[in-house]
């Protein structure tokens, strides 16, 4: 009897850093064995043998940034059969998404000296907003014990086991002093969700939101007035919600808030 | 067969590069008439959006900007910020920081060696595929690899974009018990990077050397990662923050390409520039001196001399430096005592401040312009890759000359092993590099 064929693997990136798909060979431990249990097909910054499509398993890595990648994420869609976004590039934009909040035409200048040869769209969005995803992979960067379940989990056909609590949760369990009660310090722990296990806390620093808002439940108005209780100023909490996950809706609608507050009240007399 | 003396050899997507670039050669009668490697990487504008973050948040910006050498992106923002405020930090702080250096420098050689490299000078299209014949040395190199990882994750709280690196400081210092651990895994590292080292040098390498103008840190007593002045091989010493008036980015017109290139005024042509060369080669061959006698003896063992002008032994140095990186992690940690504070306090003041480090792929300068308030006003950042795109074009220029006689797949991998040389980093080099290449 013919052994069963592999699962095709590929791995696929637009604006980023690498450091989501770079986990995958961060994985000194595990990496030859997950190479074994699948065909890599397609992973150029791991091999130059590239294999077409279609893929049993797509990781996209990366936001969309340019009008090419906008009609490539299309043609990455039609070759897989799960197409799974990793990091908070794909899954919310990324830091490069901070372009969303201003004129994207006025940076440009500041970084290119021939503006006219770039191009680059207005917007850094996820990959979910232009082709249906099946799963997204919070993190900046991913988890990589967390996207070896997310790979296990697909090619034996289930639906990955990942926790969803908040960041603040994990303080609780493992003992860390809450930041905030204790010290006062800004910390988004209550309405990002885990995936580092609480790391900046346990290293006396607040949560700045790598693995995005809690799907739902981010009650980030709360937070914000706890905050502001503690003498946080808009400015600086606007700051706290616009770094690599801006482009989660309820972040991005915090940041907006504390915006519109802090121009206020550079208003006032 | 296609004509030989004629022809184009494309790369539309390079392999085991970190991020997207291809490569485009024109043969015209035997003689090569253009090389363009091309970067099609998006912008993602760093430069622009730091304007109005905060000092402090440099750091963790930055680090983004490449998942592979975040380190690098972190300490060359905080010591740009702390000349910017007239802050020094010294003692078991800074002893740490190059300690989390030394582990981005192993882990990212390891990766680069074994992962990226290797495979092409045995003939295989990865590391998973080559491990099939040498299980042995992949394991290896991995097994280092981890290691180099354990020491970021350690001290920065994770390998990718540690969380525990600030102006100034670091959030919280490990206990000396903490960093004890690392001692066993460094004593092995040791001896696998003697391994790889013993490894590679068995591999076949192209009689190819150029007269490179190498630049790098040097610094009056260690082999520079953190500190020291920029110098080159025609006798250039200049400190950090004199980089600007010396190198520029070029603006060609063959390629409408952004280049690092370094000043060169000459008569009648005061505006002429010329490549340089930053990265292992260029640091080894200008701190050979500073290398541990058993990184230099272990250097002799592979056939290098002091200076080393083949871009093929490029894997070679790697594995040295590697070597060395473990052996400096060694001494750090055995002679470590915790620091009274985890941070010293940095006050912003209007100002500017350049910072210059040595990123595994070589030299790394930040520039930052802050505000009596601490925002940031201004904000540039040269990577290695961008500085030594010119080379690497070059390289290509000469190489491929003296191997028409090859067919166009053996050429084409050669071309791209040329390029993998240099362990190009495209998605450092991209918020910088133009990316629409205008075809004529």
């Amino acid at each position: 009897m013919a052994a069963p064929r592999k699962p095709r693997l590929a791995v696929i990136k637009f604006a980023s850093c690498d450091g989501c798909q770079l986990s995958i060979l961060d994985c000194e431990d595990e990496l030859l064995a997950v190479a074994g249990a699948v065909e890599i097909a397609n992973f150029p910054e791991a091999s130059r043998a590239v294999l077409r499509g279609p893929y049993d398993l797509t990781l996209v890595e990366g936001s969309i940034t340019t009008p090419h990648d906008a009609e490539r994420i299309h043609a990455v869609r039609r070759d897989s059969k799960v197409l799974v976004s990793i990091g908070a590039c794909a899954t919310a934009g990324g830091i490069q998404a901070l372009r969303n909040f201003a004129e994207v035409g006025s940076w440009v200048p500041l970084v290119y000296p021939t503006p006219d040869w770039i191009q680059t769209l207005k917007t850094s969005t996820p990959i979910s907003h232009h082709v249906k995803v099946d799963y997204e992979l919070q993190g900046c960067p991913v988890n990589k014990h967390q996207l070896l379940e997310v790979v296990l989990a697909f090619i034996s056909g289930r639906r990955p086991f990942l926790p969803s609590h908040a960041v603040c949760m994990d303080c609780k369990r493992r003992g860390v002093v809450c930041l905030t009660v204790a010290r006062g310090e800004a910390c988004l722990g209550p309405v990002t969700r885990t995936g580092c296990g609480a790391l900046c806390p346990s290293y006396g620093r607040g949560c700045f939101g790598c693995f995005g808002p809690l799907r739902g439940s981010a009650n980030t108005g709360s937070l914000s007035a706890v905050l502001q209780g503690h003498g946080h100023s808009h400015e600086e909490l606007m700051r706290l919600f616009r770094t690599f996950t801006c482009g989660a809706e309820a972040f991005r609608k915090a940041s907006e808030l504390h915006e519109h507050d802090a121009s206020e009240s550079h208003e006032r007399p | 067969m296609s004509d030989r003396r004629s022809r184009n050899i494309k790369v539309a997507m390079l392999a085991r590069v970190e991020g997207e670039g291809g490569l485009e050669v024109r043969v015209r009668n035997g003689r090569v008439t253009d090389v363009k490697f091309r970067i099609f990487e998006p912008p993602r504008l760093f430069e622009a959006f730091l304007r109005g973050r905060r000092f402090t948040e440099a750091p963790d910006i930055t680090a983004r900007i490449c998942g592979i050498c975040p380190v690098a992106y972190q300490m060359s923002s905080v010591h740009a910020m702390e000349a910017a405020c007239g802050v020094t930090v010294d003692g078991p702080l800074r002893e740490l920081r190059r300690l989390l250096y030394c582990g981005e420098w192993i882990e990212s050689h390891a990766l680069h060696v074994v992962m990226l490299h290797a495979p092409d000078f045995l003939g295989y299209p990865s590391a998973v595929h080559m491990a099939k014949d040498h299980a042995g040395h992949v394991t290896n190199g991995l097994a280092l690899k981890k290691t180099g990882n354990a020491i970021v994750a350690l001290l920065g709280g994770r390998e990718i974009h540690p969380i525990n690196v600030r102006v100034g400081g670091f959030y919280r210092t490990p206990t000396k018990r903490e960093l004890h651990a690392l001692v066993e895994p460094l004593e092995r590292a040791r001896e696998q990077a003697l391994a790889m080292l013993d490894w590679v040098k068995g591999f076949e390498f192209p009689e190819f050397e150029r007269d490179y103008e190498f630049v790098a840190l040097r610094h009056p007593l260690e082999y520079p990662i953190n500190e020291g002045r920029i110098v080159s091989s025609l006798g250039l010493e200049i400190p950090a923050s004199e980089y600007e008036r010396h190198f520029t980015e070029e603006h060609a017109q063959h390629s409408n390409a952004l280049r690092g290139a370094k000043r060169a005024p000459q008569e009648g042509d005061p505006g002429a520039l010329k490549p340089y060369l930053v990265g292992p080669l260029a640091r080894y061959s200008l701190n050979f001196d500073r290398l541990t006698p058993a990184a230099q003896q272990a250097a002799r063992d592979a056939g290098l001399g002091p200076v080393c002008r083949n871009p093929f032994h490029g894997i070679l140095v790697r594995s040295v430096e590697t070597l060395w990186a473990v052996e400096e992690a060694l001494r750090i940690v055995a002679t470590y005592e915790p620091p009274d504070a985890p941070a010293v306090p940095v006050e912003p003041r209007a100002g500017t401040g350049v910072g210059a480090t040595e990123a595994p792929r070589g030299l790394l300068v930040h520039r930052y312009r802050i505000a009596a308030d601490g925002s940031i006003a201004e904000a540039r950042i040269i990577p290695p890759t961008s500085q030594n795109q010119r080379s690497i074009e070059d390289d290509l220029w000469k190489f491929i000359e003296a191997r028409l006689g090859l067919d166009d797949a053996t050429l084409t991998w050669q071309c791209e092993q040329a390029v993998r040389n240099y362990d190009p980093c495209i998605s450092c080099a991209t918020h910088f590099l133009k990316l629409r290449r205008v075809e004529g």
